[in-house]
């Protein structure tokens, strides 16, 4: 054993190793990296099927679609439009579900907490994960659109919706942008994940109902006897990045979503807190 | 940091763990009942009782997974859970088995435990995860994916990573379970020598034969209560001394015991032979004016009287009779 001097500082604590660890264990394992790929195969699979058909009609499916043949840009806008309703929160809720049920179902989160992680430094770090990968999610969508578009059609400049026209560039700009909205507007629901993930060691219960919860309240968004209820909820702005397609960008929806999402990190982070930091980790 | 009793490795007490009227009720189902532990820093301490008797209930309790319903505990003389953030670094831990990411090496996962300690030192992480791995057998296996580990792999994979730091007390759940004779051994060395070192070990088991190699001091437990606590001798010279008699004059010996004072037990057929074994409770002195009957006499007795001896024996009682003594015979898990 080393000797230990009672007047020298104490060994240089760190901190963040834990946060590094997350992110390394995170987007080390092959689940992530197949919700990463399932996700960029969308846009892929849009591109390839715009390819293959020879005409679109204008006005038949997604916004955009029967625009990509003329600029593979456009395939990133699809991809992201087509991949907010389910498909990023299907793949935010495999990991927000599983931030500590998966722990727990490992047997690792006993040992986490007796190194001692601290559970509210614990709790921090596996949100801060998840939130990582909400970052990278719509990034993933974003960029195989952009170059599977690029790839397979002509780029140019693009029309926006306020009828102004920009530059590639300029527009690739615009779909980071887009994929920034995204990952903002999953954040609540990542909180949501973490709460119902300290509520069970069964992380597929916790990623099912997480995964549950955003399909319900975008139906519950979908039905107009609910008019007044629809401000609350955490997918209302999901769809509102158009407003990042106007020039010049029209920030009020981004502000509304972003003061929305911290609303709900705020409810759902402090009752994840309040289960967890009294829980009885018996798995 | 030097061997020691007392100082900063334990309480004022001197006692590396101490729990007082620890209780946990699940439901109506009190899992542990009103237990008194006392753990001496510096000792082995083996913590016995049969299945669901509520061992790995009071480890939780004493690492703060789970909270007392009542009680208190004192881990290395500060309380728990209010201190846990001063005390648990310097405890290590198994805890009902391994726990591990299957899809990450052993290296790996041990470098993630070290990660969640708020103080370790990433500099020497490397090295420490090397030296615990080498320490459990495993250095060779190091880089292997962890789902690919047999159970005994991940019991010393369990075991290394209680020992990544220098530590003060050792909390084992059943540490040799599922370990081959080597592996039994080789943990058994290594608590010696972890003793040894001054870290105190708090073992939980339900081999006693293991226990009696390597602890000093030990505690039953019995449907989630504490029964019997104390060093190793002591809780078996509480036990009864018997003597033991092989002869084919099985009738005439037990005649014989009971004209001292004896009460013989049933017979029991001599192994191997033609005889019987006949056994019996050697009654402790009954005060310092009554000499206590010595063995030698009990044969000199035998013998004049014609009984033809083939064996004698003086037998203690075994740990294991203790036990069933004191937690009962029966088979079904109680609770
Ligand atoms: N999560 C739980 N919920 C309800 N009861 C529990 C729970 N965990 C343990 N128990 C009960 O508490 C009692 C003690 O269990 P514990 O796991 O502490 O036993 P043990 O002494 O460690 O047994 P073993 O030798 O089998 O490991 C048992 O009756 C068990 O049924
Ligand atoms: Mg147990």
């Amino acid at each position: 054993m080393l000797p230990v001097d009672a007047t020298a500082k104490p060994p240089r604590g760190s901190a963040w190793s834990l946060l590094g660890s997350e992110l390394k264990v995170l987007f080390g394992r092959r689940r992530t990296w197949a919700l990463l790929l399932a996700l960029a195969a969308i846009p892929v699979l849009i591109a390839v099927a715009v390819r293959l058909s020879s005409t679109v009609p204008a006005g038949r499916g997604p916004a955009f679609l029967d625009r990509i043949s003329q600029n593979g840009l456009f395939v990133a806008f699809t991809a992201m439009l087509v991949s907010v309703p389910l498909f990023l929160p299907l793949t935010v809720g495999v990991v927000a579900g599983d931030t500590i049920a998966g722990e727990a179902s490992h047997g690792t989160l006993r040992y986490l907490l007796v190194a001692p992680a601290g559970r509210i430094r614990l709790l921090l770090v596996k949100y801060a994960g998840a939130l990582a990968f909400c970052v990278v999610a719509p990034l993933a969508v974003a960029l195989a659109g952009g170059a599977i578009g690029a790839a397979l059609f002509p780029v140019g400049p693009v029309t926006l919706l306020s009828g102004d026209v920009i530059q590639p560039p300029e527009a690739a700009l615009r779909i980071l942008l887009i994929a920034a909205y995204l990952a903002v507007s999953l954040a609540g629901l990542s909180a949501i994940g973490l709460f119902l993930s300290t509520l069970t060691v069964v992380p597929v219960g916790a990623m099912a109902a997480t995964v549950v919860v955003s399909v319900v309240s975008q139906i519950l968004g979908q039905l107009p006897q609910l008019e007044w209820l629809h401000p609350w909820l955490f997918s209302h702005y999901w769809l509102g990045f158009g407003d990042i397609l106007r020039q010049p960008v029209l920030w009020d929806s981004f502000a509304s979503n972003a003061v929305l999402q911290a609303g709900y990190v705020a409810v759902f982070g402090a009752l994840a807190y309040g289960r967890f930091a009294t829980k009885d980790i018996l798995s | 940091m030097s061997a020691g009793v007392g100082g900063s490795r334990a309480g004022a007490s001197g006692l590396a763990i101490e729990t007082s009227g620890l209780t946990k009720h699940f439901g109506r189902q009190a899992a542990v009942d009103g237990v008194d532990l006392a753990v001496p820093a510096g000792t082995v301490f083996g913590f016995l009782g049969p299945n669901g008797s509520g061992k790995t209930t009071t480890i939780r309790m004493l690492l703060g997974l789970a909270a007392a319903s009542a009680g208190t505990v004192k881990l290395l003389g500060a309380s728990m859970p209010g201190e846990l953030h001063k005390v648990l670094p310097r405890v290590g831990a198994l805890v009902e088995g391994p726990g591990f990411y299957p899809f990450l090496s052993g290296a790996a996962n041990l470098h993630r435990m070290d990660a969640a300690g708020p103080h370790t030192v990433p500099a020497t992480r490397k090295l420490r995860v090397g030296q615990a791995l080498e320490r459990v057998g495993l250095a060779h296996s190091a880089g292997k994916k962890v789902h690919a580990y047999s159970l005994g792999m991940k019991q010393r994979l369990g075991i290394a990573g209680a020992l990544l730091s220098a530590r003060d007390l050792l909390v084992l759940d059943e540490p040799t379970n599922g370990l081959d004779p080597q592996g039994t051994r080789e943990v058994r060395n290594l608590i010696r020598a972890l003793s040894h070192d001054g870290t105190t070990v708090f073992v939980s088991s339900h081999l006693l034969a293991e226990v009696e190699q390597m602890c000093t001091h030990a505690a039953v437990m019995s449907s989630g209560r504490l029964v019997a606590q104390g060093p190793l001798a002591d809780l078996r010279r509480e036990g009864t001394v018997r003597i033991r008699l092989e002869t084919p004059d099985a009738a005439l010996g037990r005649q014989e015991l009971v004209r001292l004072g004896l009460v013989p037990a049933a017979d029991t057929l001599e192994p191997g032979g033609d005889g019987v074994q006949v056994l019996a409770a050697l009654p402790a002195s009954a005060g310092p004016a009554v000499p206590a009957l010595l063995p030698e006499d009990i044969v000199a007795h035998l013998v004049a009287a014609g009984v033809r001896v083939r064996g004698f024996g003086v037998e203690r009682e075994s740990l294991e009779d203790r036990f069933v003594a004191l937690t009962g015979e029966g088979f079904d898990v109680a609770g």
